[in-house]
């Protein structure tokens, strides 16, 4: 009885530990599948447009001539714009989370994260219906014409709401709970009795901030960074209200563009026959790109977890 | 000689007057910045709740929607579409997500394999989810030949295995070895001290995790518009149809309509889903608080 038992056990234990394991690996192999499913649907791209695809500049439904750069362009645009706005809001607000009495900086800590949680979409209907109006009446003008920034190339004079400043403003306010939650996470790692030497040597916060908690935690800022960039980078709905959504290379940051993800919420629903390997091309450069972010990401995350022996 | 005295300490005074005054500069920056960032935030919600708080009634939130101009429409339709919708990724994504934490924390410490998995699961966590949209219209859509609620359901539940593994692991991770040791040394197979033991004692976390990753993908928008589109209907035909929910709804009603009416209707639809979200994030941080506060 006792040994039918065992044996059914140790059945038992192998088909569970089989299970997990499979579960397990499908993760690795569901990411294969993604490069692999992505790079055979935009073979017919490649094979039409070659690799002047990414650069070329046309957007032609009629005469089926498409080119990636418009939408390359503003990705990069608005995502150095948000990370341009965000990063020296987040590391501020960081040290202060961090600085701060723990549970006045825990409820604060909480409010953020709380904020992170809120849909895109919703980001996305409040800048049409309220940023938008607000850049064009008062912000925009204000920029160019009261502080002269209009002057400078490439800065733009005439905005009408939309474009790639709004859609900068908007992500910058998306991404900045998680790059401040990451900081202020690296910023606590400082062994406590770093920072209170510092202090007791006689620096300021700020002295102790910069010289210690900077030093010490540099890596792992670089990849609140990333996690902050690789959100921006794939970024659809915050952005695709505001953004104008029009196939064409940024001229200025009031001009209306479109992203990568924007292009591709836009045109699925036509999309056919060369069009629809087009959006996978997209889409797969797309992958590349917040790909090779993560990986940078996760990268110095790691250095700074083990440089501290905690693993 | 004193002279030179003097000079020296009026000059350190000015170097500790600048260096105050560096310090007091970068506290205020943070506050203002701290202060800016909850401002905005609550500046939207605050839009949001006002806006849609004024189109809210009984019937907005009991009748289907219906094209412009005919009375009575509401959004009915669309949540119980987004519940389908989710309640279909969360029976799909769970299970698998639940059993490769178990993997990594009871089976694949330390080991390569395990590596690379934590590592995918990372990457899969801050892949866009228009990516994931766009795959699963590959996947499924293109070769089954139309949008369906289901399709939804699976881009959703790839969004949602990634959070779900990665808190399984941590949360198990953080069940004590003497215990594992313990159920193990009383004569329980591995199966039953990891499924009525660990996950027992951990299940406060595993809940955590779970709810938060529902909270995440239920205001996901990108993916359901390559997959579930939308539908004036009701949700009647899950598996073979466009499914109406509330984040596709919004977009429709806020880009794709000229009507006052509808845009309000969106605003409630922001308003409901806003909540939605809120209550489920809220909900199990109360939940992962409670099991702290009892060790």
């Amino acid at each position: 009885m006792a040994r039918t038992m065992n044996i059914s056990d140790t059945t038992v234990d192998r088909t569970f530990r089989i299970a997990t394991g499979a579960a397990a690996v499908a993760i690795p192999l569901l990411l294969l599948l993604f490069i692999v499913q992505l790079t055979w649907g935009s073979l017919p791209a490649w094979r039409e447009f070659g690799p002047g695809f990414l650069i070329g500049t046309e957007w032609d439904p009629v005469a089926g001539r498409y080119g990636a750069l418009p939408a390359i362009a503003g990705t990069l645009l608005t995502t150095f714009l948000a990370l341009l706005f965000a990063i020296p809001a987040a590391f501020v607000t960081a040290l202060y989370l961090a600085d701060a009495p723990p549970v006045f900086g825990g409820i604060l800590s909480q409010a953020l994260d709380l904020l992170a949680a809120i849909p895109s979409v919703i980001y996305g209907m409040w800048g049409l219906f309220v940023l938008a109006p607000i850049m064009q009446e008062t912000i925009q003008p204000f920029l160019s014409e009261t502080l002269g920034l209009g002057r400078i190339p490439f800065f733009g004079v005439d905005g009408d709401g939309f474009g790639f400043l709004t859609a900068g403003i908007i992500l910058a306010l998306m991404i900045l709970p998680y790059i401040s939650a990451v900081m202020r996470n690296v910023f606590l790692m400082t062994p406590p009795m770093l920072v209170e030497s510092a202090r007791g040597i006689g620096c300021t916060r700020w002295e102790a901030a910069r010289d210690i908690m900077v030093r010490y935690g540099a890596r792992g800022l670089l990849g609140a960074i990333f996690i902050g960039l690789g959100r921006a980078l794939g970024e659809t709905m915050a952005v695709l209200f505001v953004i104008g959504n029009i196939s064409e290379v940024p001229t200025s940051l009031y001009s209306s563009g479109t992203t990568i993800a924007a292009t591709l919420a836009n045109h699925f629903a036509e999309a056919d026959g060369v069009l629809r390997a087009v959006l996978f091309a997209l889409g797969l450069v797309l992958l590349a790109l917040s790909l090779a972010v993560q990986i940078f990401a996760r990268y110095y995350l790691m250095l700074t977890n083990s440089s501290r022996g905690e693993k | 000689m004193t002279m030179m005295n003097n000079n020296s300490i009026s000059a350190r005074r000015r170097g500790l007057f600048r260096r105050r005054l560096a310090d007091r500069i970068v506290r205020l920056l943070s506050t203002a910045a701290l202060v800016i960032a909850i401002a905005g935030m609550g500046w939207i919600l605050w839009n949001v709740c006002a806006r849609g708080i004024s189109v809210l009634s009984w019937s907005f939130l009991t009748e289907s929607t219906k094209p412009w101009g005919i009375p009575d429409s509401g959004i009915a339709n669309a949540i119980l579409g987004t519940l389908e919708i989710t309640l279909g990724a969360a029976l799909i994504g769970i299970p698998p997500a639940l059993l490769g934490g178990i993997y990594l924390a009871e089976f694949g410490r330390g080991t390569r394999l395990a590596g690379i998995i934590r590592f995918a699961t990372n990457v899969l966590m801050g892949m866009p989810s228009v990516v994931v949209g766009l795959f699963v219209y590959a996947l499924m859509v293109v070769p089954l030949g139309g949008f369906s609620g289901v399709a939804g359901s699976l881009a959703l539940a790839i969004l949602m295995i990634p959070v779900v593994l990665s808190t399984t692991e941590e949360m198990l991770r953080m069940v004590p070895d003497t215990l594992r040791e313990s159920a193990l040394a009383l004569g329980c197979s591995r199966t039953r001290a990891t499924l009525a033991i660990l996950c027992r004692s951990a299940r406060s976390g595993l809940l955590t995790g779970i709810l938060l990753a529902v909270a995440r993908v239920s205001g996901e928008t990108a993916p359901l518009l390559f997959t579930a589109l939308w539908s004036d209907g009701w949700p009647r035909d899950y598996f073979t149809g466009p499914t109406a929910n509330l984040p596709v709804l919004i977009t429709e009603y806020s880009t794709n309509s000229p009507f006052a009416e509808q845009h309000a209707a969106g605003w409630g639809a922001a308003l409901t889903v806003t909540v939605m979200v809120l209550l489920l994030n809220i909900g199990s941080r109360i939940i992962f608080k409670e099991k702290h506060h009892v060790r």
